[in-house]
C-alpha cells in the first residue's frame, strides 16, 4: 500500500473504505451538506448509526461492520458528528457560499472559540494549511462535545479535519 | 497548587482544603484525597530514596500496587500514599531506605 | 478473635466488571459485599472521559465516567443487598476454612465469610527496562490519568508517550484535553496497536506518532528531564541515531497483565496465555474458575477493555447468583454472550478469541 507507514500511524492516505467523498452530483448543491466518517477499520462500535435520525448511516448488520452511508438521506444534520467516540464524523457543506464551504466537526478541547472567532485549520497530521471562520458552536447531546460549524476556503474541503483554536 | 484550571469535559470537585507538612514544609491539600496527588500538586515528585542503591522514587502506579510512592506518614513508614487519604495536620516526610516501626505507637484496631 | 462477616458474594474489584456484578446479582436478592483497593469504586471507568465503543447496550457513545455513574445508579436500586468498602484490599484466602482477609487502609484487618467469590481485580501496568526508568517522572498510564481525571493535577508540562496501544492513544488525548503538550508517542510494532480513529484524533492535532521506535534512555538526576530515543529495524535491533526528546514525563502504556494472585492462593487452575497477557485462570463460559466457589472477570480473566469486562460481571453475577440457589433470568446468559460475541468479532477481537480457545473449557463436570 501506498504510505502505508503514515496509515499505520493513524493518518488516511487514500481513498479507502470509510472514507469515500460523497458524490459530486448530490453533494455539490446539498443544503446542510452530507457526512464523511474517516473509519477504515473493523471494530465494535455503531453510535454513528443508531445517533442517525434520518437512516443514513446504513443499519450494521454486524457491530464491527464499517458505516456505510445512503447519501441520498443524509441531511447533514451532524448528530454522528456530536455522537462518535472516534471523532471521525464529519460534514462537509458546499452551498455555504460561492468560494466557501462549512465544515461541521467535533471538538473537544479548550479555549472554547467564539463566534466569528478566526481558527487554524489542520490537515489529518496537525499541519496549518488555511484560516477558518466559526460561523456556529452547537452541542447536540448536551455532552460536552461540542460541533463546530467552520467556514473554509473550498479548495480545502478534502483536507481540514481539525482546528487549533488560539486566544 | 498545580491543578487543571479549565477541562473541556470534566468538572472537578474537591473537598475541603487541609492543612499538612512535607519534611517540615507547610502544604496545603484537600481533604481525602490521596497524600501522593496533593504533594504533586504542591509540585513535591520525589517520596523516597531507596535502601540500596540510594535512589530517588516517585509515585508509579497510582492504585496501591507498586510500592514506588511509600513514604513516612505520622511516623509510620511504607504507608502507601497513592492510596491513604489526606488528613489535616498529617506529618507526611520522605521515606529513606526502609524505614524503622516506631514501637511505642499505639496500633490500629488488630483485635 | 474478630467477628468474621458473612456475606452471599463477596466481589474483589469496584471497577467495571464488580460492580456490573454486583448490579446483576443484588437485583436477585444476594447479599453481596464488595471491596474496593481504591478510595472510591469504578476503577478504571471512572478515569475515562471519552466515549465508549460498542453498542448501545453497553453505554456506547456515553462517557466511561459517567457510565460508572449509571452501574452506580444501578445498585443504588437495591442497595440493602450491597455492602461497599473502600480503601480496602483482599489480602489472603485460606483453602481449609474459606475465609477472606481484607485489610482495610494500612493498618487494619478484618474477616469474610462467602459463599461464592468473584475476582474483579484488573490489571497492573507493565514496566519495560531502560535505563532510569525508576525516575520520578516515569508513570504508568493509569497513574497520570489518576492524577489528571480524577484529582484533577496537572501531570506535566510535556509528555512522551510510550506505547500506542488503545491506552496510550486515549491517554494522550487526555492529556492534551487537560492542556498538555505530547512530545511524541512511540511505537515499537510498525503499527499503531489500539483503534484507528483514537491515532486520527491525535494526529490531526499534530502529534507525532513514531512507529518503530522506542525509549533508550531516561534523562536527568533527580526526576526526568528528559528521554533518548532510537529507531528499531524489524528485528527490533537499534538504528540511526539516538535522539534526544524534550519532556519532563515519560507515561508508560506498555500493556497490562492480569491481577489474581489469590486465585493462585485458592489453588484455581491457571495457565499462561499470551494473548490474555499473563497468567489467567481456567474457566469456564459462565466465568466459574476450577475452584467450585470462585469466578473472574474483567481483565483479571484475561486484557481486553471495560465494555467487555462489564458484560463479564453480568455473566458472573448471574452465575454466582444462579449457583446460591436464586431464581434468575435464564435467558440473561443468551443476551449477554451474544453480545460479548458481537464485541469480540471484529478486527481487534482476534486476540481475545484466539486466548479465550486456550483459557475456556465447556464445563467443570463434577469438579
Amino acid at each position: 500500500m501506498k504510505n502505508e507507514k503514515l496509515y499505520n500511524s493513524g493518518v488516511l492516505t487514500e481513498l479507502c473504505k470509510g472514507a469515500v467523498l460523497p458524490p459530486k452530483e448530490l453533494w455539490e448543491n446539498k443544503k446542510g451538506g452530507l457526512v464523511i466518517i474517516e473509519c477504515p477499520q473493523r471494530i465494535p462500535c455503531n453510535p454513528c448509526h443508531t445517533s442517525c435520525p434520518t437512516g443514513a448511516v446504513v443499519e450494521f448488520k454486524d457491530i464491527n461492520d464499517q458505516p456505510e452511508i445512503d447519501y441520498e438521506k443524509c441531511t447533514g444534520c451532524g448528530m454522528c458528528v456530536a455522537k462518535c467516540p472516534g471523532l471521525a464524523c464529519f460534514v462537509i457543506d458546499l452551498t455555504f457560499s460561492e468560494d466557501k464551504a462549512l465544515l461541521k466537526l467535533p471538538y473537544e478541547l479548550t479555549p472554547m472559540p467564539e463566534k466569528k472567532d478566526k481558527v487554524w485549520c489542520l490537515n489529518r497530521v496537525g499541519e496549518v494549511v488555511t484560516e477558518g471562520t466559526v460561523e456556529n458552536i452547537t452541542e447536540p447531546f448536551k455532552d460536552s462535545t461540542k460541533v463546530l460549524h467552520v467556514s473554509i476556503d473550498k479548495s480545502f474541503v478534502d483536507q481540514v479535519r481539525s482546528v487549533r483554536v488560539v486566544k | 497548587m498545580q491543578l487543571i484550571k479549565s477541562h473541556p469535559i470534566l468538572e472537578f470537585s474537591h473537598g475541603k482544603i487541609v492543612k499538612f507538612s512535607f519534611d517540615g514544609k507547610d502544604m496545603k491539600g484537600f481533604e481525602g484525597e490521596p497524600i501522593a496527588m496533593a504533594l504533586h500538586a504542591n509540585g513535591v515528585h520525589i517520596y523516597r530514596i531507596t535502601p540500596e542503591m540510594k535512589r530517588p522514587r516517585g509515585f508509579f502506579c497510582a492504585i496501591g500496587k507498586c510500592s514506588s510512592c511509600f513514604m513516612v506518614v505520622d511516623g509510620v513508614p511504607n504507608v502507601r500514599t497513592c492510596v491513604t487519604p489526606l488528613n489535616e495536620g498529617m506529618k507526611v516526610e520522605t521515606q529513606t531506605g526502609k524505614g524503622t516501626v516506631p514501637l511505642n505507637m499505639e496500633v490500629g484496631n488488630n483485635e | 478473635m474478630s467477628e468474621i462477616k458473612k456475606t452471599d458474594i463477596l466481589i474483589v474489584g469496584g471497577g467495571a466488571a464488580g460492580l456490573s456484578a454486583a448490579a446483576e446479582a443484588a437485583s436477585y436478592g444476594a447479599k453481596i459485599t464488595v471491596l474496593e483497593s481504591d478510595l472510591h469504586l469504578g476503577g478504571q471507568l471512572v478515569k475515562q472521559t471519552h466515549k465508549f465503543f460498542g453498542s448501545k447496550d453497553e453505554h456506547a457513545g456515553t462517557r466511561g465516567y459517567k457510565i460508572a455513574d449509571i452501574i452506580l445508579k444501578e445498585i443504588e436500586d437495591n442497595k440493602e443487598n450491597v455492602e461497599v468498602h473502600t480503601n480496602t484490599a483482599a489480602v489472603g484466602f485460606y483453602k481449609n476454612d474459606g475465609i477472606v482477609t481484607a485489610m482495610s487502609g494500612e493498618e487494619s484487618y478484618f474477616k469474610l465469610q462467602p459463599k461464592k467469590i468473584l475476582m474483579a481485580t484488573g490489571a497492573q501496568e507493565r514496566i519495560i527496562p531502560f535505563p532510569n526508568n525508576d525516575l520520578p517522572g516515569v508513570y504508568g498510564a493509569g497513574a497520570v490519568q489518576t492524577l489528571m481525571n480524577v484529582y484533577g493535577v496537572v501531570p506535566g508540562k510535556k509528555v512522551l508517550m510510550v506505547g500506542a496501544g488503545n491506552i496510550g492513544l486515549i491517554v494522550s488525548y487526555q492529556l492534551m484535553q487537560a492542556g498538555v503538550e505530547i512530545a511524541a508517542v512511540l511505537e515499537a510494532l510498525p503499527k499503531i496497536g489500539g483503534y484507528w480513529v483514537h491515532a486520527a484524533k491525535i494526529r490531526r492535532l499534530g502529534v507525532p506518532i513514531l512507529l518503530r521506535h522506542t525509549i533508550k534512555a531516561a534523562l536527568g538526576k533527580d526526576v526526568v528531564e528528559g528521554a533518548v530515543i532510537q529507531e528499531l529495524n524489524d528485528k527490533f535491533q537499534l538504528i540511526g541515531e539516538p535522539k534526544k526528546i524534550d519532556c519532563d514525563v515519560i507515561c508508560l502504556a506498555v500493556g497490562l497483565t492480569p491481577t489474581n494472585e489469590m486465585l493462585w492462593q485458592a489453588g484455581c487452575e491457571m495457565k499462561f496465555v499470551s494473548q490474555l497477557c499473563g497468567h489467567v485462570p481456567v474457566r469456564d463460559a459462565k466465568l466459574r474458575t476450577s475452584h467450585p466457589d470462585f469466578w473472574v472477570a474483567g481483565d483479571a480473566a484475561g486484557i481486553e477493555e471495560a465494555s467487555a469486562a462489564m458484560i463479564e460481571g453480568r455473566i458472573a453475577g448471574l452465575a454466582m447468583s444462579e449457583a446460591l440457589g436464586l431464581k434468575i433470568q435464564q435467558e440473561n446468559y443468551g443476551i449477554y454472550q451474544e453480545r460479548l460475541d458481537s464485541l469480540r468479532r471484529g478486527e481487534a477481537g482476534e486476540k481475545i478469541r484466539c486466548g479465550l480457545g486456550m483459557a475456556q473449557i465447556t464445563d467443570w463436570g463434577n469438579k
